[in-house]
């Protein structure tokens, strides 16, 4: 086995553990929620229609839509109440997960109770059974088997879909799929799929096998099934059942600088004796929440995504006084201690292949603007919702032909494929120098600055052993560092993990 | 001798559906231990007279005493437990052996002791082998799972036994059998029998008294010698004389062979 799939399957056993805990916790809560509800909907025909139409519509919600929901909502329900609701990780996960299974266990138990043959039912009534006796030793029984396969078909969604649950915060397997996507790294993409689908097919046979001992009577097959089920879960669970101590979580957003940072800050953490864990792959607006929540310890942000996201600035400042202004904010609204800039910028740069820039003379924006509608404009998925870009419309006068937006992965192959020919790059990619390509100048000062800049959750700003461990690599990174451990991982061959990345780094910064 | 099931009365008993008056204003009285047909075509109200008696449908308007207790005074599961209800569609419990069915009865009123006993007990009672104790409802067939229906109705002793023409999905030879057979055990327990039938030759056959309905109304009631002997009313009549033409064509056909 080679190291990449060694590095890959050492993080199974806790991914694994929380994806089988928030599937579970979530198909629980679904029968909890179901069970009572179809029973109310067997005794009134205008609660099933009723219900089961809300269950139907909230599955045509896409799943990851239905988790990205859940954020806001809970954040808004949170500052209601004065606070106390964490908006990130388990809790929205646990919602929409639970939401998403409702149709199938719902829809099957209204079938299961309503097919019940109505000579039996009247013979119930006719020996004198209550409406509980007749629920619990007639209805229920023979309604056992439909109710079974809801639950089933809901569990394997439900696993499925719990991948998705990353982008919220909540680990799962999906944190080996979505950050094997961002760095091309096939062997964490295929890990966390086989494990799902592994988890998912095993549970589906499991749950089937109760089914059958349902059907067909038999106890042994129902009761071996139950108790495989439940060894299952014990040692599935078992990883986090070990009680750790002053975990520290260290945040990462969905790019490759990002996981090789946080395993770069992480590693500084474990030789000052601290017990990480790492959240991948969050968006730019979950994680600055989910680090004032106290949610993640400790991630790296940019001094322009803070400017422009949380303080909705539109202004730009000189790097300094934007700093600062930056630090004062954080600090006296959110308690975030900013701890300092890292040393190296990752800004919006607006990448050409270097043929145009020859033949077509391009060195500025103001350049760009001149022949912007020829040109195709390739982005990540989310620059043409920023404030950005619209900054860079209001100083030059850009129309593109067309704008596609792509992956990070995808987009530096796009335009040196001639896909399309000009790309809102990232200025610390090492994607640009192994391309050649060409960094547009911006004369006007359009895109603000985005120092990275290490931020700590207010509970740790004052842990002075946590400041000791991080502080050395305040200033330390340069862009030509930064970007040569970034194209280790984004780079075809030779690829390397973003934990060996973090090594190589961690190396270069003690030399 | 066993104690004689308990007498029924029935005062201005009406039930209506929306518009359409299913039972109307109907008074009867029926004497302890009495075998009473109920006999009349589809729709003629006689099923919703049945269950009117153990609430599984509540009357519009008048009152049913069983004995002396007025049946809106108990409640209606309390009420149906002291009740036989046998029914054309059986509805034995496909999930539950045929012990356990016939048991069921005890198994609500939570008597523990002396099931197995009773289980044996009323097998013998409605001839069938002792071994079906342990099978499942859907290994028997359909008179077996009736004379089933009608164990499991007995299981608790009842004085009163309510029966929607219980024998009407069964083949002839075995209706004929459980007919002869549910008429000796009706006289071997002093039960009080109300049995709901289209057949007038079953309840001339089975019944000591016969209540020919229509419309909801009670339009004649009579023994069987005196429906047979004519002058009870046209709606009698009408169903008398196809069991009557039936014999005497077959009558006819003896004496021509």
């Amino acid at each position: 086995m080679t190291e990449a799939w060694k590095q890959a399957f050492a993080r199974v056993p806790e991914l694994l553990a929380a994806h089988v805990q928030i599937s579970v916790s979530a198909l629980v809560l679904a029968m909890l929620i179901c069970l009572p509800l179809a029973i109310w909907a067997s005794r009134a025909p205008k609660v099933a229609t009723f219900t089961l139409a809300i269950a139907s519509l909230i599955q045509t919600i896409p799943g990851l839509a239905l988790l990205a929901l859940f954020y806001p909502l809970l954040l808004g329900l949170s500052a209601l109440i004065g606070g106390g609701i964490s908006a990130f990780g388990f809790l929205p996960a646990l919602l929409a997960l639970t939401l998403y299974a409702l149709l199938p266990i719902l829809r099957n138990a209204v079938t299961g109770l309503a097919g019940v043959d109505p000579a039996v039912a009247e013979a119930a009534d006719g020996l004198g059974m209550t409406q509980s006796q007749k629920l619990y030793l007639v209805e229920a029984p023979l309604a056992a088997p439909t109710i079974m396969a809801g639950i089933r078909t809901a569990a394997v969604w439900t696993i499925g879909a719990a991948t998705l649950s990353t982008t919220v915060g909540q680990p799962s397997l999906g944190d080996l799929i979505f950050a094997g996507l961002q760095t091309q790294n096939w062997t964490l993409v295929l890990t966390g799929c086989l494990f799902s689908a592994l988890l998912a097919i095993s549970v589906d046979l499991l749950l089937g096998l109760i089914e059958m001992g349902i059907r067909k009577r038999r106890k042994i097959l129902v009761w071996t099934g139950m108790a495989v089920i439940a060894a299952g879960l014990l040692v599935a669970t078992l990883p986090l059942m070990i009680a750790r101590d002053n975990v520290v979580v260290i945040g990462a957003k969905g790019f490759s600088e990002q996981y090789i940072l946080a395993r770069l800050i992480g590693s500084r953490l474990e030789e000052a004796g601290y017990t990480v864990r790492y959240r991948d792959g969050l968006g730019s607006a979950v994680v600055y929440q989910a680090l004032s929540e106290g949610d993640i310890d400790v991630y790296v942000e940019y001094s322009g995504t803070i400017w422009t996201n949380q303080m909705e600035r539109t202004d730009s400042q000189p790097k300094a006084a934007m700093l600062q202004t930056i630090a004062q904010w954080t600090s006296s609204n959110h308690g975030v201690k900013m701890l300092g800039e890292l040393g190296f910028e990752n800004t919006y740069a607006f990448a050409i292949r270097p043929t145009d820039a020859r033949e077509k003379t391009l060195k500025t924006l103001d350049d760009l603007a001149r022949v912007s509608s020829d040109f195709n404009f390739g982005t990540d998925v989310e620059f043409l919702e920023r404030p950005e870009w619209q900054m860079v419309q209001d100083a030059y006068p850009i129309r593109f032909k067309d704008a596609r937006s792509f992956s990070p992965t995808f987009m530096y192959p796009a335009l040196a494929s001639g896909e399309v020919d000009v790309i809102s790059a990232f200025s610390s990619d090492g994607r640009i120098a192994a391309n050649n390509f060409v960094v547009l100048e911006d004369p006007r000062g359009a895109v603000p600055s985005y120092e990275a800049i290490m931020l700590l959750a207010p509970d740790r700003s004052s842990d002075d052993k946590f400041v000791a461990a991080l502080n050395p690599l305040i200033g330390a990174i340069t862009v030509e560092v930064m970007r040569e451990a970034n194209y280790m991982v984004d780079r075809k061959d030779d690829k390397k993990t973003s934990r060996q990345a973090a090594r190589w780094l961690n190396e270069k910064l003690r030399e | 001798m066993p104690v004689p099931g308990p007498s029924i009365s029935l005062r201005e008993l009406s039930r209506d559906y929306g518009t359409v008056r299913a039972v109307d204003s109907v008074s009867l009285e029926i004497p302890a231990g009495a075998l009473v047909a109920l006999v009349g075509l589809s729709g003629s109200g006689k099923s919703t007279l049945l269950k009117m008696i153990n609430r599984l449908v509540e009357p519009t308007s008048g009152t049913i005493r069983i004995g002396d207790e007025a049946v809106d005074s108990i409640d209606a599961h309390v009420l149906r437990r002291r009740i036989g209800y046998v029914f054309q569609n059986i509805g034995l419990f496909p999930h539950m052996t045929i012990a356990r069915n016939i048991a069921i009865g005890l198994e609500l009123a939570g008597e523990m002791t002396g099931r197995d006993e009773r289980i044996a007990q009323l097998l013998d009672l409605v001839e069938l082998p002792q071994e079906m104790a342990s099978r499942m409802p859907d290994q028997l067939s359909g008179g077996q799972q009736q004379r089933i229906g009608v164990a499991r109705a007995l299981a608790t002793r009842p004085g009163l036994m309510l029966m929607d023409e219980p024998f009407g999905a069964l083949d002839p030879v075995t209706r004929d059998n459980l007919t002869e057979q549910y008429k000796a055990l009706h006289q071997k327990l002093g039960l009080t029998t109300i049995i709901v039938t289209h057949d007038m030759a079953e309840a001339l056959y089975l019944a000591d008294r016969i209540l020919v309905m229509e419309g909801g109304q009670i339009k004649a009631d009579a023994t069987p010698a005196q429906l047979l002997s004519g002058n009870v009313g046209e709606e009698a009549e009408a169903l008398v004389a196809i069991p009557r033409a039936q014999a005497a064509h077959l009558i006819a056909l003896g004496k021509q062979a």
